[in-house]
């Protein structure tokens, strides 16, 4: 469990934050830039000290203004990833990643470096400088080098910003599979919504330096009250489980907690694997009567619990409800009227597309980091 | 050809390069701490001690030479201290000239150490603490390292600049054969002397000595200090 009670005066406002976070797992903090976001990470790491704050990390103590507890950075068993990724220019990779880990009072083993440097695909480049790689091995290096110390906390400032879209969606797949493997817990600040679905269990919304939300990724999406939802790419993330797969279409089916099933577009995966999928509010088109010749694949009863108006007044956001299933729908408001929405209506929802995001848990062997959005097929 | 240099001008080389190296030594142990100091400082004091460094740019040496000559004196705090101390006074000796130098020529040695360390930014730094590095690791394994070409350079301005100063050791040091006499006072006395042959080789000496060393200088390049890494 994480502990941080933090009061420090900004140029415009103050950070003030009381959160307790989950102990392991990836918690994302989001908020708009400006929000306190990274002033948050680095009073956590002790590169600023809070005036006035307790953080504690699964039960060590890194400040306690009251007790006048304060470690210094290099006494705080953390890992951070910068921005941008910060090698060392003096030292070729290998010596990037033994700087750390000769320093940390509990180094990974030889067996855990082989691996840590095995997961980031980083074992080629060992005798290279640093000048000489591109900006996702920069940064696969310098996660790397914040794990080999063994970290009881890893904290990564928006590590894929400063990444072309082509070497974030390299570096991804590397962060899911981190995200599997890690027993530590991560916080992730991030302003991009595909990353923090793909990665966070848990979510921080940051709003002039105050908490806005804090709680469950799952359940913090389809707030209709909180910025997300309103976002161009809201989405809610779902975690169902293989529940069979036809080859001949390539079609894996997934079944939802409350017994639907979800159909995507990807290889097979063995039953019973869980899985995380995406839906966006603009993919899912909402109707009254079940649709029986539809080229839609997904088509899921719901139950209207909310109908929000955007503020471009032209569209409305509904919130639905498939079997205890949060779901998010955008449509115009031309529709809404149309189909007199309200809450409590019971109807269709048909769901353009399925992103696949990750598997949810499993053994390391099975694990894989491929990620498809698939839209559904024509019938 | 016999050898155009004569015993007196071989020892003011000597004493002349052995003053250089001493002087470059001492400078890069005070002058590199002093750098770093003024490089991270937010004290007030920041604004006043990176002039007080800077003075010897501007003043002419002989004031220099003069305030060191009085407090080197045996009523002067230095001289009051070095008597105390057993040492006698400090001036018209070798080490009165290398406690001179070292004033003299402590800007050409702290300014491009202190350009370097700012140019490294704090974010290596930092980095270096979050990996586990106590502040003084981080000086000699990330600080160090990085300022590098900046330590070079100071090394060898303040080896080039204490090669050529005059003022300064006339005042302080006077003309002693084998004790102060370095090469550019024996220039003046051959000059004052007629005897511009010996001048000429003295000084030409000292000017393809000077031309060389800056040349190198700047092939070395200015390599930029931490690509990419500035926040």
């Amino acid at each position: 469990m994480i502990r941080l009670q933090l009061k420090q005066r900004l140029a415009d406002f103050t950070l003030d934050l009381d959160l307790t976070l989950p102990g392991r797992g990836v918690t994302a903090i989001v908020g708009p830039s400006g929000s306190g976001k990274t002033t948050l990470l680095r009073c956590i790491a002790g590169l600023e000290r809070a005036a006035e704050a307790r953080i504690e990390v699964n039960g060590n103590c890194w400040q306690d203004s009251e007790r006048a507890v304060w470690l210094p950075p290099h006494q705080r068993a953390l890992g951070y990833v910068f921005q941008e990724a910060s090698l060392f220019p003096h030292l070729d990779v290998q010596g990037n990643l033994d700087y750390g880990r000769r320093r940390s009072r509990s180094p990974a083993s030889d067996s855990q470096t082989a691996q840590i440097i095995k997961l980031l695909g980083i074992g080629h480049l060992l005798k290279r400088g640093t000048a000489s790689l591109s900006g996702g091995e920069r940064q696969r290096v310098g996660i790397a080098r914040a794990l080999l110390g063994s970290p009881g906390l890893l904290l990564m400032d928006e590590p894929l910003t400063a990444l072309d879209p082509q070497r974030k969606a390299e570096i991804l797949p590397y962060l899911e599979r981190l995200h599997a493997e890690l027993d530590i817990p991560l916080l992730y600040v991030s302003h991009a919504p595909d990353e923090v679905a793909r990665l966070a269990d848990h979510l921080v919304l940051l709003n002039n330096g105050r908490m806005q939300a804090s709680g469950p990724l799952q359940a913090l999406l389809p707030r209709l009250d909180l910025p997300l939802a309103h976002s161009d790419d809201a989405r809610v993330v779902l975690e169902g489980v293989v529940s069979g797969y036809r080859s001949a279409y390539q079609l894996l089916s997934l079944r939802l907690a409350g017994d639907e099933h979800l159909h995507v577009i990807h290889g097979e995966l063995p039953p019973g694997t869980r899985v995380r999928v995406a839906v966006q509010a603009r993919d899912v088109s909402l109707v009254l009567e079940q649709p029986q010749h539809s080229s839609m694949l997904n088509r899921l009863p719901a139950t209207v619990c909310a109908v929000e108006t955007i503020a471009d007044a032209a569209q409305v956001l509904v919130r639905l409800d498939v079997q205890g299933q949060p779901l998010l729908a955008r449509v115009t408001r031309f529709s809404a009227d149309q189909l007199e929405l309200h809450p409590g209506q019971t109807l269709w929802a048909q769901i353009k597309a399925v992103a696949l995001l990750s598997q949810a848990a499993g053994p390391p062997s099975s694990r894989f980091a491929t990620t498809i959005a698939a839209s559904a097929p024509d019938q | 050809m016999s050898l155009p240099l004569d015993a007196a001008d071989l020892a003011a080389i000597w004493l002349t390069l052995k003053l250089a190296a001493l002087t470059t030594v001492l400078l890069l142990l005070v002058g590199t701490p002093l750098a770093w100091w003024l490089a991270h400082t937010r004290s007030r004091l920041k604004g006043p001690i990176g002039a007080l460094v800077a003075l010897p740019l501007v003043l002419p040496p002989t004031v220099i030479g003069f305030y060191l000559l009085v407090a080197m004196g045996p009523n002067g705090p230095l001289g009051a201290l070095t008597r105390q101390l057993g040492l006698g006074t400090l001036a018209f000796s070798f080490s009165g000239l290398v406690i001179g130098s070292v004033c003299y020529s402590m800007p050409f040695v702290v300014q491009p150490i202190q350009n370097a360390f700012e140019a490294i930014g704090k974010r290596p730094l930092e980095v270096a603490a979050t990996l586990g590095a106590s502040p003084l690791d981080r000086f000699f394994t990330v600080a160090l390292p990085l300022a590098r070409p900046g330590i070079i350079t100071a090394s060898v301005l303040g080896f080039a600049h204490t090669l050529g100063e005059f003022g300064v050791v006339l005042m302080i040091g006077g003309n002693i054969p084998e004790r102060t006499r370095v090469v550019s006072v024996q220039i003046f006395n051959h000059v004052e002397a007629m005897d511009y042959a010996s001048a000429h080789w003295l000084a030409g000496g000292v000017l393809v000595c000077s031309f060389l060393i800056l040349l190198l200088l700047n092939r070395r390049g200015r390599p930029s200090v931490m690509p990419g890494t500035r926040a």
